[in-house]
């Protein structure tokens, strides 16, 4: 298990490579469709984006509502190749590590070799688990989204599988070609 | 004749779902315990353990098993000799009104396909009703996660395509959707009736209990072989690679017209929720 804090270090996100498991604890930022894409707006625009992304981490998560006592409610990822034609813009901004569930596009995947960033994976459905990891939960902005807004997360040993790295590795192909009957 | 008061409806189905979204069904436990063991891959069997692991907080804990908490599908069975007072659709809806907004469930309907705001409660469910003799209530309710939904499809084949063509779009969909709608999942497959028949089928067909198996020969057989085949693909726990990528295939079929062979495949994921009560 390889322990990783964010803001990241670039040099440890290069040598990450597919099928290793992580621990993150620091700061991650949320965001879906929505949200991305007032972020690919802003951008497009020329404005500055409301959440420094540089050497930042994206999760694709939509929670449910708090539970009193709670920082956050269910929090499991959201299939991520719907954020694939918003990846480019961000990475641009510095971004490397998004969190999410389910294979993406080649193009995605050479985008990552560029940037020197990763893609991991969170267990889908595991949102009650993953809850536990989240210790404080605040909404940064786009607070009309409602579970889609952008909020912060302060997370403690964020369990997540490196899924596609920055050398072109996949965890999906080679799992698949090995299970294949 | 009986009558049903439908604020009993609207209590019934605020608690189902709120039960539904918090409390796995024993069997669906069940079940990933028994892919558990049966899972090659050790990163699977890890994945497995870990979804294990999580519906028991959700249910120690009172919490969703899954931020996702779907779309409300509403499947009502009524007798004919049942009456009630009043619009059914508005008390299911004020059901889910009130089990989303107070049960700390997440919302996740929009008004409208093109401009997509947010309802904000989780309305409109969809609501399915079959007519029956007697004096039957019945409720099903099931959230249904965005996922797997996404990943379902309908495709009108052609007689000569038979079972092999069924068999094969089954498994080319179970194939590129990989790891998306959250394998180990459940297959819910509609063979004939119409377009929006064999729809309709399918989604029934995930409302059956994950244990059971069909009592038609021909649709068990293809039950028994197709989740064979399916494991044999490789996809495994959450598309990671492995021998457990389906939990189990359901099949309902309809009678369909000389030309056609409606197929339709609804994706579960292994967050099979589902609740059933009699009123």
């Amino acid at each position: 298990m390889i322990r990783i804090s964010s803001p990241v270090d670039p040099q440890q996100i290069r040598q990450l490579r597919a099928g290793d498991t992580v621990l993150i604890s620091g700061v991650i930022y949320t965001g879906r469709d929505a949200a991305h894409k007032r972020l690919c707006e802003l951008l497009k625009r020329g404005e500055r984006l409301p959440v420094d992304l540089n050497n930042g981490i994206i999760y694709y998560v939509g929670p449910t509502p708090a539970k009193p006592g709670r920082a956050i409610g269910s929090a499991g990822p959201t299939s991520s190749y719907r954020m694939d034609p918003y990846a480019e813009p961000l990475l641009q901004q510095g971004l490397k590590v998004m969190i999410g569930k389910g294979s993406r596009s080649q193009q995605f995947k050479q985008l990552l070799q560029q940037y020197g960033a990763v893609y991991l994976s969170a267990i889908g459905g595991a949102a009650a688990s993953i809850s536990e990891t989240i210790k404080k939960c605040e909404v940064v902005t786009y607070e009309d989204l409602g579970a889609e807004a952008i909020h912060r997360l302060e997370v403690e040993d964020f369990y997540a599988i490196v899924t596609y790295d920055s050398a072109g590795n996949d965890l999906f192909e080679q799992g698949m070609e090995k299970y294949k009957k | 004749m009986r009558t049903i008061e439908l604020s009993e409806v609207t209590a019934k189905i605020k608690s189902m779902f709120i039960d539904a979204c918090e409390n796995i069904p024993n069997n669906v436990l069940e079940a990933l315990a028994k892919a558990s063991e049966q899972e090659q891959s050790p990163l699977g069997k890890q994945v497995i353990d870990k979804i294990i692991e999580n519906d028991k907080l959700a249910r120690e804990k009172h919490l969703p098993i899954c931020q996702d908490t779907g779309v409300a599908v509403v499947m009502l069975t009524i007798g004919s000799e049942v009456v009630f007072h009043g619009d059914i659709y508005e008390a299911v809806n004020e059901g889910v009104r009130q089990a989303y907004t107070e049960g700390y469930l997440r919302k996740s309907v929009v008004r409208h396909p093109l401009d997509r705001v947010n309802t904000r409660d989780n309305t409109p469910a969809i609501v399915h009703i079959k007519m029956v003799p007697g004096d039957e209530f019945r409720i099903d309710v099931a959230p249904k996660g965005g996922g797997s939904e996404n990943m379902s499809l309908v495709k009108m084949l052609i007689p000569a395509d038979g079972v092999e063509g069924i068999k094969k779009l089954v498994l080319d969909t179970v194939f590129n959707a990989g790891g998306k709608p959250c394998p180990p999942i459940i297959v819910g497959l509609g063979i004939g009736g119409n377009l929006e028949k064999s729809a309709m089928l399918a989604k029934e067909a995930l409302f059956r209990e994950i244990d059971d198996s069909s009592p038609d020969p021909l649709a068990r057989k293809l039950e028994e072989e197709l989740l064979e085949e399916i494991n044999r693909l490789g996809v495994g726990p959450m598309g990671f690679g492995g021998t457990k990528t389906c939990l189990a295939v359901k099949v309902n079929t309809y009678p369909c017209h000389i030309a056609s062979l409606p197929v339709a495949i609804n994706i579960q994921c292994h967050a099979a929720r589902h609740k059933s009560c009699k009123l």
